[in-house]
């Protein structure tokens, strides 16, 4: 892993964001290539409950594999992969990351961005069912050792084991013991000594990312939005993900607060007129993700928030989510228990939260995006939808597409339901634009 | 006098109404989709100006909607069909909620509010079962024009089960019950009792409130407004200009635009992203 440090900037104005957060993308795949030829230790890790903080300290090389099948999607090259897949006899119902990936394998590890390194160990979980199906792909292919962790999920509605009560103090126990036994493996693995010190290292950069990311996410408050969560949001995740614990993930998002900030301090605003203020709700379409964006933008719709970003962030947007650097591996599995709570609940008791979110980011609509990968995120949005229509008279589009599946993005279905809803906005607010400013200090 | 017009291309048919000065419906048609949608627009726009006695350069402004609505090449607006149905529905009975179209390929739910405008909506999605097409399945295996197909099913007495979702593959399981010796109406009366079942669903998401107003093509179809009534468990409006119900709220659009009444609650025009 680099450890090279972005100079630090002098004037956010310089910060070309899309621009960084390339580079970093690149040379992360870059890194990747040269891998096993490097004989650098290769992890397999998903963006939920990954243990990076610990896979970090033994230098492993990190291979996202939800970020390549995402990428084959941004690189319109994912059917390629898909196809490969199916051709060999995946369904297809079966989630298009998986298929991406599988067709990844029967390409020998080509992709878009780069060749992908043979990983040493996988680390997968019970965040989502398909993880542990998609692990067990790779440890029977490809003789990848995998090491499951088991995150204890919501025992019931409403209810979140918090520090101070016994059940969370008896899941960050269960956590911890299994992380211990995943250092073990990384010993072996790597041939090198597990530093506690170098956990607490990498646990207070995350911290700092950590800080950063809440304070870009409440900027976006302000009234213009300074971001579009779905399409300058999407870059921002995949740093948090890709970088999170590296010195260039903390400097990312340090000069992306700099430079929101003054974006924020100019007025300046995603969209040349912002009208309408969304939230969107699942997870996005990245085979049609502009494509869908400018369908709204059309309008002056910007989305001020997405959930997405606290599922994908690992539920570690809140700010109790941060590691108590003194007893680095306790404190971890503190966080990770909290923090799976957090991810699950996001999708299955959605409503009360996204209650909040729309007082917060003053938002006018709520998108949902159902996929046709993974209809257990998609189910429980019928409910959310109705909920928040019918008791906060929130209007709501629901759209259906798939993660990276062309085949199920239905240009002029979508833009017809796309078109409807901003006809409704409009007729709501009276048929005249909305003239509103908001300025709120994050 | 000074008209409007509105010009709705759907999947399979076009409908085109000329609207007068006073709201005032004095032009109608409708035509078959042809392969190319600016021509059967442009035809369906004339034939309506035709039925109409106006002259073209009387018309101060066309709306067009559906999909085809940027096909419209004459049109100065397009608006959904959501909206179209919608405000085509209210017009034609003030007091409607609920609005249930279902055309060539779409079925939609509208809900309206008092004011009568959308407050929610749902469609279908990536399927054409519960729409127009299972019917012209139906149509294609009992070689049999859409128009007797109602009638028809309405003297069944013993309908069978129609299991499939899929609107191609309801066409085999038609024909296996034909080959079994089960009545065309029976087989048929499934196939109606089946778009029911699809279609009020898709109406119990957006929440179903009287009065529910039944639109599009497949209104014409008796046995599909028996059914619905007797599923809904209450009665439900259709007009006789309920096919043309989308043209007719474009036409209105186009109407507030150039005659001031609600001018500010018309839909501005979506570019062609």
């Amino acid at each position: 892993m680099s450890t090279t440090t972005t100079q630090p900037a002098t004037d956010a104005a310089e910060f070309n964001m899309r621009e960084e957060g390339s580079r970093l993308m690149k040379e992360w795949y870059a890194r990747l290539s040269t891998a096993n030829e490097r004989k650098a230790p290769v992890a397999n890790v998903f963006v939920m409950g990954n243990a990076v903080e610990i896979l970090r300290t033994f230098d492993f090389e990190l291979v996202f594999p939800e970020i390549n099948s995402l990428q084959t999607g941004v690189r319109k090259t994912s059917q390629e992969y898909i196809s490969l897949s199916e051709d060999y006899g995946y369904s297809p119902d079966v989630c298009s990351y998986v298929k991406a990936d599988v067709g990844l394998i029967l390409k020998e590890n080509e992709h878009p961005a780069g060749l992908i390194p043979k990983a040493d160990l996988a680390v997968s979980s019970n965040m989502c069912g398909t993880f542990i199906k998609w692990a067990e792909i790779w440890e029977r292919w490809l003789k990848t050792p995998v090491f499951v962790l088991d995150l204890p999920g919501q025992r019931a509605a409403g209810w979140q084991a918090r520090p101070g009560d016994a059940q969370h103090a008896a899941d960050t126990r269960w956590i911890e013991a299994q992380f211990k036994d995943l250092i073990e493996k990384c010993e072996k693995i790597t041939g090198k000594r597990f530093d506690m010190d170098r956990l607490a290292e990498v646990e207070e950069r995350v911290n700092k990312q950590v800080d950063h990311w809440n304070n870009v996410m409440a900027l976006n408050q302000n009234v213009p939005a300074p971001y579009n969560a779905m399409l300058d949001g999407l870059t921002y995740i995949g740093i948090m993900n890709v970088h999170r614990g590296t010195e260039e993930g903390v400097e990312f998002m340090r000069r992306l607060e700099a430079h929101t900030r003054a974006k924020v301090a100019r007025g300046e605003g995603r969209v040349a007129e912002e009208r309408f203020r969304l939230l969107f709700s699942g997870t996005p379409c990245y085979v049609s993700m502009r494509r869908l964006v400018e369908l709204f933008e059309t309008w002056g719709g910007v989305f001020a928030y997405s959930d997405y970003l606290t599922f994908a962030a690992g539920g570690m947007d809140a700010a109790d989510m941060r590691y108590d650097t003194s007893r680095p591996l306790e404190s971890l599995a503190e966080v990770t228990a909290m923090a799976a709570h957090r991810g699950l609940s996001n999708q299955f008791f959605a409503h009360e939260r996204l209650a909040q979110q729309i007082k917060d980011y003053a938002v006018d609509g709520i998108v949902f995006h159902g996929i046709k990968s993974c209809r257990f995120v998609s189910s429980g949005m019928a409910d959310t939808r109705e909920f928040l229509n019918k008791r906060l008279d929130i209007p709501t589009l629901y759209i259906e597409s798939d993660l990276i599946d062309p085949r199920y993005w239905s240009d002029a279905q979508i833009k017809n339901r796309v078109d409807a809803f901003f006809e409704a906005l409009q007729q709501r607010a009276g048929g005249a634009p909305l003239s509103r400013s908001k300025t709120v200090s994050a | 006098m000074k008209y409007v017009a509105g010009v709705d291309v759907g999947s399979t048919q076009t409908k085109a109404v000329i609207v007068d000065e006073n709201r005032n419906i004095v032009g109608r048609a409708l035509l078959d989709m042809e392969t190319s949608m600016v021509t059967v627009a442009e035809d369906a726009f004339r034939a309506a100006l035709d039925n109409a006695g106006a002259a073209e350069s009387d018309v101060v402004w066309v709306a067009g909607t559906g999909y085809g609505r940027y096909k419209i090449t004459f049109g100065k607006e397009q608006i959904t069909e959501i909206s179209c149905h919608a405000r085509g529905a209210v017009t034609l009975f003030p007091l409607t909620r609920t609005v249930i179209d279902i055309g060539g390929q779409d079925t939609k739910a509208i809900r309206v509010g008092p004011d009568g405008k959308v407050e929610d909506f749902t469609m279908n999605d990536k399927c054409a079962a519960g729409t127009g097409r299972f019917l012209g399945a139906a149509s294609y295996a009992l070689e049999m024009p859409l128009s007797e197909l109602g009638p028809l099913a309405l003297k069944s007495t013993n309908p069978v089960r129609i299991t499939t979702t899929c609107t191609v593959f309801a066409e085999s399981e038609i024909i296996s019950h034909l080959a079994k010796g089960i009545l065309p109406e029976d087989v048929l009366m499934g196939v109606h009792q089946a778009i029911t079942s699809r279609c009020v669903s898709l109406a119990r998401r957006v929440g179903i409130e009287p009065e529910v107003t039944f639109t599009g093509g497949v209104s014409r179809n008796q046995a599909m407004v028996k059914l619905l009534e007797a599923q809904l468990g209450m009665p439900i409006n259709v007009s006789q200009d309920a096919h043309f119900c989308g043209a007719l709220g474009a036409a209105l659009f186009s109407h507030d635009r150039m005659f001031g009444e609600g001018a500010k609650a018309a839909p501005a025009m979506a570019e062609e992203a």
